[in-house]
């Protein structure tokens, strides 16, 4: 079942773009990936579906209700965290999380108690004494702490140190793992790699893939290394090849194209060394920007 | 109605409800203690009061007042009281949803299982009971005060409340006209130059009003709509400019409602 279902979305504001003709689907129980630089429309979809912003056209559904008409009814199991947190500064970070958690059915005191230890949250801080990283904390606990159905994490690692981004992937698998869809925008490629199945690439406003990141991997090229004695690159003249770089007698290149041709092409050598690997999210990203 | 936004919504006020009621008990202490001093001197007062241009008069609403009564003294400053009150109301109205969005908390209320009516509803609920607090404690202080300064002189007792009971609607119309241009404009930086803005520009409208006297300046301005020397003076309110005032705040009610619904929350940019 697709948990969110969007087709031909487009928001102008006034005659600026937001997006224009967005489609795709999330299925129920994946992470999937939103990436593009800044700017590209990953937060314009995101409130979009929220309901902070109106469509100009083209529809949003989301537990396969309509988002504009729908809205309280959707979010009731919607967990969000923007992309740069802002709270009542007055308050105590208990006070917001219970004002928070009380708008859901439910008792959260257990699982208020779990997720600000995991994230090592001092709750009774003013949110204005808080840091960027504090804040974002604070964000993560009150989206994750009604149990929503459905994440939706805007650029979520930023202002993070290390270890937490580590705490906070790490809660996200065990949330993925209950069966919660998560919707992951980011512009750093490589978190994207390590935590979701699916990726959106958007690029001024329209998507320009949508696909596996295994498969996106796959159908795209390799990067091949071979290290052999009197080689010249002028030996891998042929057709998918590119990017030929010699260094210290070996040679690095990109392939797309048959495999075995080139496995063929590269046993005929009298081998130091070869290596065969995947191009990274970020090599495969630039392709799609150049 | 949320009872949560509201309770939130309402004890975000409580400190400015506290400050605005005793701004209004004291400017009312203050005006009443000088009750005794114009009373005795009635009319050394009316006599240097006619060496002054009659239309200055008008725009002060100084003319046709007796001093000497108890209301005719209320109705002398209770424009001041008006004041104050139209200040906080158009601070509530054009702050009502404009703080939440230049200090970025919209985004925490829109995203919760509430329709963005019930909040604005709920919103709107506790400011009408912080301004209807204000009201209370400015009625229990004009009593206490008339009790303290009145010398025992007597009044009507419809006619003040009447004329008390008024500044709901008052508050009313720059609470909802406050809301609805807080919704027009595309951004609110700051709410306290707007409030002064609409309650002092409504002010020197009346003024003027009295001024150019065909001019039908009363029609657009509260400060006209229950100007306090004709309530006082004539027992009754003034029902035709009463109801202008009340179609008025409707329409921006019903205009501020369709505004937020289809309003888009912008992020931080």
């Amino acid at each position: 079942m697709s948990i969110i279902e969007v087709s031909h979305l487009t928001k102008f504001y006034g005659k600026s773009r937001g997006i224009v003709d967005v489609s795709f689907n999330v299925e129920e129980g994946e992470i999937f990936g939103f990436i593009g630089p800044n700017g590209a429309g990953k937060s314009t979809t995101i409130r979009l579906l929220l309901s902070l912003i109106h469509p100009t056209e083209g529809e949003g559904k989301v537990f396969g209700l309509d988002v504009t008409k729908h809205g309280p009814e959707i979010r009731r199991s919607i967990g969000y965290l923007p992309s740069e947190v802002f709270y009542y500064e007055g308050m105590k970070v208990i006070d917001l999380l219970k004002y928070s958690a009380s708008f859901y059915k439910g008792d959260f005191t257990q699982r208020m108690k779990y997720l600000s230890e995991l994230m090592e949250l001092e709750m009774n801080r003013r949110i204005s004494d808080l840091s960027f990283g504090n804040k974002k904390k604070v964000g993560i606990v009150q989206g994750l702490l009604h149990s929503p159905k459905l994440l939706f994490l805007d650029e979520p690692t930023s202002g993070l140190d290390p270890l937490m981004q580590r705490k906070f992937f790490d809660l996200i698998r065990e949330e993925n793992k209950r069966g919660v869809t998560v919707f992951f925008s980011s512009h750093i490629l490589g978190e994207v790699q390590r935590l979701c199945n699916r990726v959106g690439i958007i690029r001024e406003g329209s998507m320009v893939e949508i696909s596996d990141i295994r498969s996106l991997q796959q159908n795209n090229y390799k990067k091949i290394n071979v290290t052999a004695n009197g080689l010249t690159p002028e030996f891998f003249d042929t057709p998918g090849v590119t990017n030929v770089q010699t260094e210290n007698g070996s040679v690095n290149f990109f392939f797309k194209g048959d495999i075995n041709a080139m496995v063929q092409k590269v046993s005929s050598l009298k081998l130091d060394d070869v290596t065969i690997e995947e191009p990274t999210l970020e090599e495969i990203f630039m392709h799609y920007y150049e | 109605m949320n009872k949560l936004i509201f309770k939130h919504e309402f004890l975000i006020r409580i400190k400015s409800v506290i400050t605005w009621s005793l701004s209004v008990t004291t400017l009312l202490f203050v005006f009443f203690s000088f009750f005794s001093v114009f009373s005795e001197q009635a009319e050394m007062m009316n006599q240097v009061l006619e060496r002054f241009p009659k239309e200055l008069l008008i725009a002060f609403g100084m003319n046709d007042m007796n001093y000497h009564t108890v209301l005719g003294y209320i109705s002398f400053y209770f424009l001041f009281i008006q004041l104050l009150l139209a200040i906080q109301a158009g601070n509530y109205g054009f702050g009502l949803v404009s703080i939440e969005e230049t200090e970025m908390t919209a985004d925490f209320l829109l995203t919760r299982p509430v329709s963005r009516s019930k909040i604005l509803t709920s919103k709107l609920g506790a400011a009408l009971a912080c301004m209807l607090l204000t009201d209370v404690v400015m009625w229990i202080s004009m009593f206490t005060a008339i009790s303290i300064f009145s010398e025992g002189k007597g009044y009507d007792l419809s006619t003040l409340l009447l004329l008390l009971f008024s500044v709901i609607l008052f508050q009313l119309f720059f609470f909802s006209v406050g809301l609805m241009i807080s919704l027009l404009v595309k951004r609110v930086r700051s709410v306290t130059p707007y409030s002064l803005g609409l309650a002092f520009g409504s002010y020197v409208l009346s003024a003027f009003s009295g001024v150019f006297g065909d001019v039908k300046l009363e029609y657009i301005t509260p400060f006209k709509h229950f100007e306090p020397t004709y309530i006082i003076n004539n027992g009754t309110l003034n029902t035709p400019l009463v109801l202008i005032n009340i179609a008025i705040t409707i329409l921006a009610l019903v205009a501020g409602y369709w505004l937020y619904l289809h309003r888009d929350i912008h992020a931080v940019s």
